[in-house]
């Protein structure tokens, strides 16, 4: 029996909870032996004009080997927008030369004989700082009164979408709701923050060990900065703690500390602090948009705009261009008859926005999910049912949704259909009537998200793709090659059991590598939930064409045609037909000449996993705290390969989805200081705070890989997190509540139920 | 997140951690659980020069009735406090409110003595003591004097602890039966407060009400004079001051105490 779609243990665990990962703080490397450190002199004040830097007090201070500024990092690149519509004019230096641009900028690097002796001597750098104004709402970004880069001419660094919004496309609306949501910024602190060690070898190479999502796309980034070839730059991936959207590629701070080994020849290091991390690393999400939403009293909508401000942070990063899939899946799941979007990006004095799990779609269902029961409120009808009367009937061919987007296969109304019957939905209802009716001090809410997103969107160039090596050794063992970056997903597993099903290797038996640039040149990464539907594909393609490659050698060994061997899966070898005693392994094929195959999966396009959430919430409404009780989850990602591993996806995802929802906001003073810099002010769910998630299965496969595989590394924070927010606004709509923006802290909701009985709605 | 530069000693009792106190002057902290002291010391909000440590004393770690009270010794790790059996049916409130501070990994360091001394008007042990009208017991150059609650919390991180002073015990009339009230509003489970309610015997006390616990004295007196829970409650943050953060500001604050000090009156058992 074929080993695909049972709940396999995961391989990577007992070494993480017995001795632990080796991240790259603690690694041992005898090519680090000697090491320095690195710290970096941030900014701390979020715009201001650079006078001069006194470094005379650190270079006097204990363990100082060398302090370096702008001015002495001139053989680096200079960053721009991603894209060349994005106003190239709005650039970034390594290191802040004339201007710094939000709090936590590198400003210096100091190197130090040991890491503790960085923190003493960074604080004496005297940097003599000309405050201009601060810059952190965005309207008042886009009004460009304070410009971030006067030589850009705005802070406008991209826009999306038409020119022009059509003015009558809400003419046919019986009723018709607008509203600003904010989908605030969060931080994806990985319980790994950033770190790198760097040394350049004799031949002129770099060897850098960085935590990354893809080592391939890093080896990139990092050549790019250092103005260097990416043959001289090889990326080694250690244990990688987490990651979320915001390690991929590389930071100035990354390819600054490769610049200090260079500049010392010798071997350097560094690991920030959780502080640094916070305001360092990329954030993500940060989006101003206003829906609007206007159909019939019968519960059809005819029309739908979005409009997004998106908030660059400092520098245009990935962040960006986010809005551009925001806009991408800006209709979800629904047959609106017309809708539009736009979007338009701008820079404000905070830390630099990067991808968050989702990264831009996440966004889109928040706003459309918003609406919809924005719409439902206005004309009195209940949320399931106008949602019913929209979604797009089951489809099988590729359709697009209007926008660009080519959705591979879908099933909205049956993903509704079991998750509202999984939570008992009826029940909830009439339990929220009576509690409603006795005046129950806990409100009951719940809420619904139908989500359709896109999913292995794909390759710099080309279509989607990706390679894996497979190798079988003389030992009975296989080695896989991927070009996959897991940092938590469980590929060790999953695609040992992709090898194993085809060549009947046990799963323990076979070794996956991944994320060293000199023995895997080339991959994708992990990001946008591609790397089964990709990456495991091209193992199991690999495997299948090993097979063949072993099968003609198998043939000539055993002197017989190719054509009347079989492949004995259970003793991983090939047999005569018909004659017991003639086989050869794999193994044995191994010993005598290398067995190895590199294949290259491409798909034919991105896959669109859909779902859809129910969350019920209880709300003190004399305090305005939410807890959350249920989340009902159906997420259909296609063929289920691990359904353990698949659910430890959606667990966590829904966690991370419900805190966005709750509790978790970068926050900013109107000085652009950060008040979110630690873990005592900024809040994640913990698993005290969440109940377990009840998960319903749901799988339809794509025809776009044989795997039947979609991505589901981020249904959980697309689905769960309107979900949640609905469900907080429904418990305490009878109180005239129409409308919390997350996170529905209890002050905010407290707030809300306040101004509602005052008759703000 | 790495320290300033700081000296080590180790104190193996309190007549000799007094005598250190004594020697090194302001420079010195006292280091019990360490789990409010290092934390500041990392983000340098704190950076003593030498760091007396008296988490070792054990003959400071105990529960014990004596006489009409129960004696709790300031090395006594919050955990302990939390399952005492002597605790829990003398004095619950303490019990119970030492079970709430921050995470089992913290009621296993920190100390009754530490969280008292470190005096964040957010924290449970002083909250709690403060309801209790209990008394802290503090040994100096000059021997041992106590103080009342109402006297030892002066503001934000400030106690009548003079610098070469410690405290050994804290003391706590029995209260076998006595209905009692904690209610700690939070975002989450291991957060400190955003505002706590405390009640026994009549007397109510808010946490994060102000720079130090804070009775609520209008609520006594109404208490005192006959009135119903509701009534009484409605009087909670009459007087006070308390801060404004992202998480609470001051009118929200006042609300909270109000609705939880209703809320823990009702688990003492007083009517509406």
């Amino acid at each position: 029996m074929s080993i695909l779609g049972t709940r396999v243990l995961r391989t990577e665990d007992p070494k993480f909870m017995t001795t632990g990962g080796v991240y790259t703080e603690d690694l041992v490397d005898e090519r680090l032996t000697g090491a320095v450190y690195v710290t970096f002199a941030r900014s701390p004040i979020a715009h201001a004009r650079i006078n001069g830097i006194d470094t005379s007090a650190v270079r006097d201070s204990d363990g100082v080997l060398a302090v370096f500024t702008a001015a002495d990092v001139t053989d680096t690149a200079t960053l721009r927008g991603m894209t060349r519509d994005i106003n190239q004019e709005m650039t970034q230096t390594l290191l802040a030369s004339d201007t710094v641009r939000y709090v936590g900028e590198p400003v210096a690097i100091v190197v130090t004989e040991q890491a503790y002796q960085g923190e003493d001597a960074a604080d004496l750098i005297d940097v003599d700082y000309d405050p201009l104004p601060a810059v952190i709402d965005l309207h008042d970004a886009e009004s460009d009164k304070t410009l971030l880069f006067p030589e850009a001419g705005s802070n406008t660094a991209v826009r999306y979408g038409p020119p022009q919004l059509d003015e009558h496309l809400f003419d046919d609306c019986e009723v018709v709701v607008s509203r600003e949501i904010v989908n605030q910024r969060v931080a994806p602190a990985p319980m790994e923050s950033r770190s790198a060690a760097a040394v350049w070898g004799e031949d002129g190479r770099l060897v850098a060990w960085i935590p990354n999502q893809g080592a391939q796309g890093t080896r990139a980034a990092l050549a790019a900065m250092l103005k260097v070839s990416p043959d001289k730059v090889r990326i080694i991936t250690p244990d990688v703690g987490g990651a979320f959207g915001a390690k991929f590629g590389a930071d100035p701070e990354h390819a600054l500390v490769a610049w200090t080994a260079r500049r010392l020849g010798r071997p350097v290091r560094w690991s920030e602090t959780r502080y640094e991390n916070l305001m360092g690393m990329t954030h993500g999400r940060g989006q101003l948009q206003t829906v609007t939403i206007g159909g019939r009293r019968d519960g059809t909508v005819l029309a739908y705009r979005l409009e997004v401000l998106q908030d660059c942070g400092g520098y245009p990063r990935i962040g960006t261009l986010l809005p551009s899939l925001t806009l991408l899946m800006t209709p979800g799941t629904y047959a609106f008859a017309k809708v539009e979007s736009a979007a338009r990006s701008v820079v404000t004095t905070t830390t630099p926005m990067g991808a968050y799990r989702g990264a831009g779609r996440p966004e889109a269902t928040a706003a459309v999910e918003r609406a919809m029961d924005l719409f439902a409120a206005e004309i009195g009808m209940d949320p399931a049912e106008v949602r019913r009367r929209n979604l797009l009937p089951a489809f099988t061919e590729p359709r697009n949704n209007g926008f660009g987007a080519l959705y591979d296969s879908g099933d909205y109304a049956t993903a509704l259909d079991r998750a509202l019957e999984a939570a008992g939905y009826g029940r909830l209802r009439a339990e929220q009537v009576e509690r409603r009716a006795r005046g129950d001090v806990k409100a009951l809410g719940i809420g619904i998200a139908c989500y359709v997103e896109i999913t292995g969107a794909g390759a710099e160039s080309g279509d989607p793709h990706e390679n894996a090596t497979v190798e079988v050794h003389p030992d009975g063992s296989a080695t896989i090659l991927t070009g996959t970056s897991p940092h938590g997903q469980g590929h060790g597993t999953a695609w040992a059991m992709l090898a194993s099903d085809e060549l009947g290797i046990p799963v323990e038996r076979i070794t996956v590598r991944h994320g060293d640039t000199d023995l895997i040149p080339e991959g994708g990464g992990t990001g946008g939930s591609r790397s089964l539907q990709q990456g495991g594909a091209a193992v199991r393609q690999a495997s299948q064409e090993l097979l063949e490659v072993a099968r003609d050698r198998a043939a000539d060994e055993l002197e017989v045609d190719a054509r009347d061997l079989r492949f004995d899966v259970d003793r991983s070898a090939f047999t005569v037909a018909g004659v017991q005693q003639a086989a050869v392994s794999l193994a044995d094929l191994a010993g005598k000449e290398r067995l190895f195959v590199r294949a290259v999966f491409t798909a034919p396009g991105a896959t669109f996993p859909f779902g859809a959430h129910v969350a019920v919430v209880e709300v003190d409404t004399e305090t305005g705290k939410v807890e959350l009780s249920r989340l009902i989850a159906v997420d259909d990602a296609g063929t289920i390969l691990n359904p353990l591993l698949a659910d430890g996806q959606r667990h966590g995802g829904i966690a991370q989805g419900a805190a966005q929802a709750l509790l978790e906001e970068v926050v900013y003073d109107a000085d652009g200081n950060p008040l979110t810099a630690s873990f005592a002010d900024y809040p994640f769910l913990s698993a005290t705070e969440v109940p377990s998630f009840e998960l319903v299965d749901m799988q339809t496969p794509t025809t776009y890989n044989p795997l039947g595989a979609k991505g589901i590394g981020e249904a959980g924070t697309i689905g769960a997190t309107p979900a949640v927010q609905n469900a907080v606004v429904d418990a305490v709509s009878h109180l005239g509540v129409r409308h919390i923006d997350m996170p529905t802290s209890p002050q905010t909701v407290w707030r809300a139920i306040v101004s509602a009985s005052e008759g703000n709605a | 997140m790495i320290t300033s530069p700081f000296d080590f000693v180790t104190a193996r009792s309190a007549e000799q951690a007094v005598a250190l106190l004594g020697e090194y002057g302001d420079d010195a902290k006292l280091l019990a659980g360490g789990h409010s002291l290092l934390p500041m010391m990392k983000v340098r909000l704190a950076a003593p020069a030498v760091l007396v440590d008296i988490g070792g004393i054990d003959e400071l770690a105990y529960v014990r009735l004596d006489g009409d009270d129960v004696a709790v010794g300031a090395t006594t790790r919050h955990a302990a406090v939390a399952t005492s059996a002597v605790l829990r049916e003398q004095v619950p409130l303490l019990a119970h409110a030492a079970g709430l501070v921050g995470d089992p990994q913290v009621r296993h360091r920190g100390t009754i003595g530490g969280s008292l001394a470190h005096a964040d008007p957010a924290a449970d042990l002083p909250v709690a003591l403060s309801a209790l009208g209990g008394r802290v017991v503090v040994q100096g150059p000059a021997g041992r004097r106590e103080i009342g609650a109402d006297d030892f919390f002066q503001g934000y991180f400030t106690t009548a602890l003079a610098e070469d002073e410690l405290i050994v015990e804290v003391r706590l009339a029995r209260r076998p039966g006595q209905g009692w009230g904690y209610e700690k509003f939070t975002r989450r489970a291991n957060d400190w407060a955003i505002v706590a309610a405390a009640t026994v015997g009549g007397r109510v006390s808010l946490a994060n009400m102000g720079s130090q616990p804070v009775r609520a004295l209008s609520t006594e007196q109404a208490l005192a004079s006959g009135s119903g829970a509701r009534d009484a409650a409605a009087l909670a943050a009459e007087g006070t001051r308390p801060g404004e953060d992202m998480h609470g500001d001051a009118e929200y604050r006042r609300h909270l105490a109000r609705v939880l000090t209703r809320r823990a009156l009702a688990s003492a058992g007083v009517a509406d």
